[in-house]
C-alpha cells in the first residue's frame, strides 16, 4: 500500500518558538528545543519520524520558517 | 517490509511541498511570537503569487502593528497616515484601474480612526480589497482599548474591563460595511489552525478575483490574536478567541457575490 | 493653442490645471473655492483628457488621496480653504515627509476657526513655515491675478516634479472670485505609464522582476535615520532657495520708502505706490511671488536704500515678520493690514504708511 513520508526544515534561526506548530501537527512531529537560537527563542525541532508532509504545521506558522517535503513510498 | 527511508531522500527539490513564498522578503517579521499578522501576510502573499500579481499590485500599509507591512510584503507600497488607507488606496485604484490595490489594517486604524475613509471607500464601491486585521486591542501602542475590544474584556486602558455603559459597544463594523450597497464581498475569517488558514486563502484569493469584475469592493476581516496585548501565551491566546471572540464575531461570509 | 477667456481665478485655476496634463483631482467642498470642483465635474475631464475628479468625504480623505496618487508619480492636486486647510496638515506632512509631488491650492478666508468666507491672508504662518508636524517646508506660490493663477497651476506641478515637494498655490477668496481676462496656455498630455516609470523611477506602480519593489513612506524608526532624512530635506530647501525665488518690483528704482505684499494686497499696494506718487512720496513695492522660499534677498538690499518698510498683508502680521528677518534691523519695519475678511483701501495703506513710517 503506498504511503505517504514526509520530512520539514524549520529555519530555527527565525523560529520564535511560538508553538502554534505544535497543535496543529496530527502526528506529534514538533517539540520545543532546549537550546535557543540567536534570538533568545526556545525553537521548535522534531521529536520523531512520523510526518507525513500534511503542511499543517507550516500553514499556520506566523513566520513562514517550516519548508514541508512529501514523497509516496510504494 | 518497510524500507528505512533516509530524509536526505525525502528532503529533494521534486518533493517539496510547502516553502514560503518569494512574495515575502527573507526580513524577520516584527510581530510578537505566535501573532496572527505573520500568517495573515502569508495568507495575502501566497494569493497574489499564484495569480502571478506581483507587478501589478499596489499595497497600502496602515498605522500599527502593521505599519511596517512592506518590509516583509515584497510589492510595491505606500504606508498611509492613521485610518487613511481606504482613501489612498481609492485614488490609486482610480489613477491606475488596472492594477491590483489592497490595503491592510488594523482595528484600531480601520474601525476607530479610520471609520469615515473605511465606510466611503465601502460604500463608494472601490473596486480594492480591504484586508482588515482585528485582534480587539491597540497592539503597537501597548494593548490599549479598541473599538473592537470585547465587554469587559481588560486593556491598558480598561484596566477593569470595558464597560459598555461608559465605553461604549464594541464595533461591528464588518455586518455594518456589508450593507452598503458598494460592497460586493463581506467575509469574517481566521488563521489559528490549519484550516481556518485554508478558508482564509480562499476568501483572500476570492477578493483578489473580485477586482477583476469592477462590481465593488471586497473586504476580509481576520479574527486575531494578540497575546502579548491579551497577556497570554499563543496557543492559550488562540482558544481564547475561539472562547470569546468568535462568539461576538461569528466566523463566515456575510456578503457573498456570485462569481 | 493658446486661448483668451474671462473667468474666474478659480475656475482658471482648474481648467490650467486640466491643461497642465492633471491626472486627478481630490477635493471637498468649502467656500470660496467650491468653483474648482465644480467647474471640473462641469468639465467631464474623464472625457476631455482622462482626469479623474473625486469629491472625497472630508478634506482629510481628499489629502490622502492626493497622497497615494502622488505616490504612483501622478499628477495630482487638491484645492481647499482655510478651515479645510487646517483638516488637510496631517496628508501634507506624510506628503512633505514622503516627498511626493503634488499641489496644492488655499483659497484663504479670515479666520480662526470658522471665520468668514471673505478673502484674508492669515494662513501665511501655516503655509510658509511647514503647517503640520515635523521640520518640512512648501514651495510656496502667491497670485495676485486671475492670470497667475493660470499660469502657476503648470509651474506648481513642474516645481514639485523638479523638487519631489509638495507645492501651495496660495490664493485667497478674492482671487479666487474674481473675474478677469485670462490666457490659456495649450494641453499638456498626461503622462503615460512609460514615462512615469522613467520620469520618477520611485513611484508605486507594480514591483516588476528588474527591480527592487519601491516603498512610499515617512517612517524611519531608527532615529539616525530619520536625521539623516531630515538633513536631506533641508538641504532640498536650501536648494530650494537658491534656486526658485520669486518676486517682483514696482517702482522702487528710486523710492524712499517701499511697500511689500502679495496677492489681493499687492494689487492694492500697488495703487497705493501711485496715490502716494501724486503727493509727492518716492513709493516702491516689491511683490513676493514665492513666499517660501521668501526674497530676503533683494528685501536686505532694498533696505539699503529706503528709509521706512510697510509690510501690508490682510492678517495681524505674519509676513512682516519675514521682513524683519531680511531687514534684520537696518531701517523700520512696520506692518499694516486689515482682518477678519476686511480688504484694506489703497488710501487707508497711504495713511498707514505716513503715520507708521514717515511720521513716525
Amino acid at each position: 500500500m503506498a504511503k505517504m513520508k514526509g520530512d520539514i526544515v524549520i529555519d530555527i534561526d527565525k523560529c520564535k518558538g511560538c508553538e502554534v506548530c505544535i497543535p496543529a501537527c496530527p502526528v506529534d512531529v514538533i517539540g520545543v528545543s532546549k537550546n535557543v537560537n540567536g534570538k533568545g527563542y526556545n525553537y521548535v525541532e522534531t521529536v520523531n519520524d512520523e510526518c507525513t508532509g500534511c503542511t499543517n504545521c507550516a500553514v499556520v506558522c506566523p513566520d513562514g520558517v517550516i519548508t514541508v517535503y512529501r514523497k509516496k513510498i510504494e | 517490509m518497510d524500507t528505512v527511508i533516509k530524509k536526505e531522500d525525502i528532503r529533494k527539490p521534486e518533493n517539496l511541498v510547502y516553502k514560503k513564498t518569494p512574495l515575502l522578503t527573507d526580513k524577520v517579521m516584527s510581530y510578537c511570537p505566535g501573532c496572527g499578522h505573520g500568517t495573515a501576510h502569508r495568507v495575502v502573499m501566497e494569493v497574489l503569487e499564484e495569480m502571478g500579481l506581483q507587478d501589478k499590485t499596489i499595497g497600502i500599509a496602515p498605522v500599527g502593528c502593521s505599519v511596517l507591512a512592506y518590509e516583509f510584503m515584497n510589492i510595491d507600497m505606500q504606508q498611509a497616515a492613521h485610518g487613511r488607507a481606504p482613501a489612498v488606496a481609492t485614488a490609486v485604484k482610480r489613477l491606475f484601474p488596472e492594477k491590483f490595490v489592497f490595503t491592510y489594517q488594523g482595528d484600531g486604524d480601520l474601525a476607530a480612526i479610520g471609520t469615515a475613509e473605511t465606510i466611503h471607500a465601502c460604500n463608494r464601491g472601490e473596486n480594492i480589497v480591504i484586508i482588515f486585521i482585528n485582534n480587539g486591542i491597540y497592539g503597537m501602542t501597548g494593548g490599549q482599548m479598541a473599538p473592537t475590544t470585547l465587554p469587559n474584556m481588560k486593556s491598558s486602558t480598561s484596566p477593569y474591563g470595558r464597560d459598555v455603559a461608559t465605553m461604549g459597544n464594541p464595533l461591528r463594523i464588518t455586518e455594518l460595511v456589508a450593507q452598503l450597497p458598494g460592497t460586493l464581498y463581506v467575509t469574517r475569517q481566521a488563521v489559528h489552525t490549519p484550516v481556518a488558514v485554508r478558508k482564509a486563502k480562499k476568501a483572500v484569493r476570492k477578493a483578489f478575483e473580485n477586482q477583476k469584475l469592477n462590481k465593488g469592493l471586497s473586504f476580509v476581516e481576520i479574527v486575531s490574536n494578540c497575546n502579548s496585548g491579551w497577556k497570554m501565551t499563543p496557543n492559550v491566546a488562540n482558544q481564547w478567541m475561539v472562547d470569546n471572540m468568535f462568539p461576538y464575531y461569528p466566523l463566515g461570509d456575510i456578503k457573498v457575490n456570485e462569481d | 493653442m493658446k486661448e483668451l477667456r474671462l473667468m474666474k481665478g478659480n475656475e482658471a485655476f482648474a481648467e490650467a490645471a486640466i491643461r497642465a496634463g492633471a491626472d486627478g483631482y481630490f477635493g471637498y467642498p468649502i467656500t470660496p473655492q467650491s468653483e474648482v470642483m465644480e467647474y471640473l465635474m462641469a468639465e467631464k475631464t474623464h472625457e476631455r483628457t482622462g482626469m479623474i475628479v473625486l469629491q472625497a468625504e472630508s478634506e482629510v480623505a481628499a489629502i490622502n488621496m492626493v497622497y497615494g496618487g502622488a505616490s504612483c508619480g501622478k499628477r495630482v492636486l487638491t484645492s481647499s480653504s482655510s478651515p479645510g486647510m487646517s483638516l488637510k496638515q496631517e496628508g501634507i506632512s506624510y506628503i512633505a515627509g514622503a516627498e511626493l509631488p503634488c499641489v496644492i491650492m488655499n483659497a484663504v478666508r479670515g479666520g480662526p476657526g470658522l471665520g468668514t468666507i471673505q478673502p484674508a491672508q492669515s494662513d501665511y504662518f501655516q503655509s510658509t513655515k511647514g503647517g503640520g508636524h515635523g521640520d518640512y517646508r512648501l514651495i510656496v506660490l502667491a497670485p495676485s491675478s486671475v492670470q497667475e493663477m493660470a499660469d502657476f497651476a503648470p509651474l506648481a506641478f513642474d516645481l514639485a516634479f523638479k523638487y519631489r515637494n509638495p507645492v501651495l498655490v496660495l490664493s485667497d477668496g478674492a482671487i479666487g472670485q474674481m473675474m478677469e481676462k485670462v490666457e490659456l496656455q495649450e494641453q499638456r498630455p498626461r503622462l503615460t505609464e512609460e514615462e512615469i516609470i522613467k520620469n520618477t523611477p520611485w513611484a508605486t506602480t507594480g514591483k516588476t522582476a528588474n527591480r527592487e519593489r519601491n516603498i512610499i513612506t515617512s517612517l524611519n524608526l531608527d532615529s539616525h535615520v530619520q536625521e539623516e532624512h531630515n538633513i536631506h530635506l533641508q538641504k532640498k530647501y536650501r536648494l530650494i532657495e537658491e534656486n526658485e525665488t520669486r518676486f517682483e518690483t514696482f517702482q522702487t528704482e528710486d523710492a524712499d520708502y517701499l511697500l511689500i505684499a502679495y496677492g489681493t494686497s499687492a494689487r492694492l499696494s500697488q495703487k497705493a505706490v501711485d496715490i502716494a506718487r501724486a503727493k509727492g512720496i518716492k513709493l516702491g513695492l516689491l511683490r513676493p511671488i514665492t513666499l517660501f522660499p521668501f526674497p530676503t534677498k533683494p528685501i536686505a538690499e532694498l533696505a539699503n536704500q529706503v528709509t521706512g518698510i510697510l509690510s501690508v498683508e490682510m492678517s495681524a502680521g505674519q509676513m512682516v515678520e519675514d521682513v524683519r528677518l531680511a531687514v534684520n534691523g537696518k531701517v523700520k519695519v512696520e506692518h499694516f493690514g486689515r482682518m477678519g475678511g476686511v480688504i484694506p483701501s489703497p488710501q487707508e495703506i497711504v495713511e498707514a504708511l505716513e503715520s507708521k513710517i514717515i511720521g513716525g
